[in-house]
């Protein structure tokens, strides 16, 4: 199981991995933003939480396809499923290596993110709790559309159309989460429910992706 | 006769060709009553039942917005019903139906949503505002148009049925975590489902209540969509047999060269 | 480890190919898989390898005795070869990746990024990688593509040292290895198109 980890860690790393490309597709989401909405200050700063959230998921939802479609590809894939790895550890480590070359590095960039979107100073901590608690979500829910749609020429399009609207409540509490820490209200329940959706989603999806994935190997 | 012969014999109807001969020989009697059903409800509806002191004549829109916001959720849980079977029992018709409900649901949907923004134009003053029930059915819609693009997308039919059937169920799972987020994210214009209430029926009900005099008409019309959808799937239904039988005959005969 | 196979039917598709299947492999014997394209030798493979569900029939003895190797070799063009051998190494729990390396003559190549190699060499690192797996039964899929007259031989001499230490070998192949071992024509097993009357209450 480290094994697998260590391995999607040093491939996405490697030349050709694909590790920055969410970064930088986060940073140009940011920018045009203001060229989009006007660059009042207090505008920006209102509307911040919730684009960086934003930007933080559609990063995330880019670099999806890529998770379980190369080792399709090459084959890998088969050879995992007939390995002594139980399947549901195999996609909860892909999901754990996306989320360490994605999710986090979000997480890391988005303060620095803030500064260009006027984000409320109170905002910096719960923007990062927020990401840090809610993108291992986002990346177990794209590894159950990207097994989904695994086997399929041009699924791309068809993950994203899957996986947004399981999307939905995660973006809605964790940019609540945001939202309300930058403008100093209390930010409990939403967190509460956050770190629910996570937990849930970590504990139950991967049986769901290793089903789908069996199904899809066949 | 005991349970289990009874359960046995409704298994029966996972039979293809059981099932096409059943659902043709009920299916007039689903057209005709869901036809019958909707002409009485709509007609008294539109013109045999006072406008509202309040809403005017706008108010009777509901017969035909609530019956299609019904019959959009129940057919997504006809949906999960169905997945279920095909998941545990593997009965192919299942999974067809399945299949063969989704189109409906997203008429249902956009009927429901159609009907919603026009209703709302008068009465909030706007076609569209981001209250928790309009948005539920927005994410709704997007559940069923994924379900359906999933189906289309995929080649081999018992695999497309494994797939779907496991994103309705996990979809569905989804579907309540959203209603309960959106509903948390915003508090909402729209009147509370204030026809399922038993206060509604009583007539015991506050001012929000559906008085009796829409209601019956109401039920009318909630009677013919359930028949409608009945009469649409068991119709839908036969066509993707029909439609995957003609597909087994040709791989079939292309095996055979 | 024994691998029985009693009356075994497989499906690619929803379709039946193969049925009524039965054959035995032994320890320390080879099976050649003969039969012409499209017969269904890679779906009984992968059905074997426990990739894919059989219509009917029995398996017995392959849980988890079996290392299945495919047309593609499942390597990341980015890491070297001694990287792609250790990873899937430490996937089956076995360590030593020398032998592997010896067997193929891959050495010389033990430093060079996986996407670097000729196709010929991708297959032996591929047919390297059955080695680090320490399973008994191997399950191979048209293992020559590729390879020279001299990796054929390394390849065959490579099996041959494996059913000598009591493993056994399951190869889908057209051309003669020299191996020691039954030749099973799967051929005979063309599934038969169903009478039509049982074909209306199901789909195929």
């Amino acid at each position: 199981m480290i094994a697998l980890l260590l391995r999607d860690l040093k491939l996405a790393f490697r030349a050709g991995g694909g590790f920055g490309l969410g970064l930088a597709f986060f940073l140009i989401v940011t920018v045009l933003v203001p060229f989009s909405v006007g660059p009042q200050s207090s505008l920006l700063s209102t509307i911040a939480p919730g684009v960086l959230w934003l930007g933080a998921l559609l990063a995330c939802l880019l670099s999806l396809d890529r998770l379980l479609a190369l080792d399709w590809e090459d084959g890998s894939l088969d050879l995992l499923a007939t390995a002594p790895l139980p399947l549901e550890g195999v996609v909860t480590i892909k999901a754990l290596a996306h989320w360490i070359t994605t999710g986090l590095p979000l997480v890391l960039a988005a303060p620095v993110l803030g500064v260009l979107l006027n984000l409320p100073v109170p905002g910096y901590l719960w923007l990062v709790i927020s990401l840090l608690i809610g993108t291992p979500a986002l990346s177990v829910i794209g590894t159950f559309g990207a097994a989904l749609t695994v086997g399929l020429k041009r699924g791309g399009l068809l993950l994203s159309l899957l996986v947004l609207p399981l999307y939905v409540p995660t973006l809605i509490f964790g940019a609540e989460v945001a939202r309300r820490g930058a403008i100093g209200m209390e930010t409990q329940t939403p967190l509460l429910m956050l770190a629910g959706i996570t937990a849930a989603t970590v504990a139950l999806l991967p049986f769901a992706s290793a089903a789908v994935l069996r199904i899809n190997l066949r | 006769m005991s349970i289990a012969t009874k359960a046995n014999a409704l298994w029966e109807y996972a039979n293809p060709r059981k099932f096409l001969a059943t659902s043709e020989r009920v299916l007039p009697f689903f057209w005709i009553t869901s036809a019958v059903c909707l002409f009485v409800g709509l007609i008294w509806g539109f013109f045999f039942t006072p406008d509202d002191y309040k809403q005017g004549s706008t108010v009777k829109i509901i017969y035909l917005h609530v019956p299609a916001a019904l019959m959009a959720i129940n057919c997504w849980l006809m949906m999960l019903a169905a997945s279920l079977v095909w998941l545990v029992r593997r009965h192919h018709v299942s999974a067809l139906a399945a299949r063969a409900a989704a189109p409906i649901g997203i008429v249902m949907t956009l009927i429901a949503l159609a009907t919603g923004a026009i209703w709302g134009q008068p009465m909030w003053g706007t076609w569209w505002a981001w209250d928790p029930r309009l948005t539920s059915f927005l994410i709704l819609f997007l559940f069923y148009l994924g379900y359906v693009a999933l189906w289309e997308a995929i080649e081999d039919p018992d695999t497309a049925a494994d797939l779907t059937s496991v994103l309705c169920l996990v979809g569905s799972v989804f579907a309540v975590l959203s209603r309960y987020a959106v509903n948390f994210w915003n508090q909402g214009l729209h009147q509370g489902a204030s026809v399922m209430r038993a206060g509604a029926v009583t007539g015991a009900d506050t001012e929000e209540k559906v008085s009796n005099i829409y209601f019956y008409p109401l039920l009318v019309c909630i009677v013919g969509f359930v028949l409608l959808f009945v009469a649409l799937l068991l119709y839908r239904t036969g066509t993707e047999i029909r439609a995957r039988r003609i597909n087994a005959l040709l791989a079939r005969e292309r095996i055979n060269g | 480890m024994t691998l029985t196979v009693t009356d075994l039917s497989i499906a690619r598709g929803g379709i039946p190919v193969l049925e009524g299947l039965s054959f035995v492999l032994k320890p320390g014997r080879a099976l050649i898989l003969r039969g012409p394209n499209g017969i269904g030798k890679t779906t009984l493979l992968r059905t074997l390898a426990g990739l894919q569900p059989s219509l009917s029939g029995r398996i017995e003895g392959a849980e988890d005795q079996i290392a299945y190797a495919s047309h593609s070799d499942g390597l990341k063009p980015t890491l070297t070869v001694t990287e792609n051998l250790d990873f899937w190494a430490s996937v089956f729990g076995t360590k030593d990746i020398q032998p592997a390396l010896d067997a193929f003559k891959l050495n010389d190549l033990s430093d060079r990024h996986a996407g670097n190699l000729s196709a010929g060499q991708k297959r032996r690192l591929g047919l390297a990688r059955m080695l680090v797996t320490g399973r008994p039964i191997w399950m191979l899929d048209e293992p020559t593509v590729s390879l020279d007259r001299e990796a054929v031989a390394l390849f065959a001499d490579t099996v041959r040292t494996h059913l000598g230490q009591g493993g056994s070998a399951l190869i889908a192949t057209h051309i003669d290895l020299g191996l020691e071992g039954e030749v099973l024509d799967v051929g005979a097993n063309k599934a038969k198109p169903k009478p039509i009357e049982d074909f209306d209450g199901g789909f195929l």
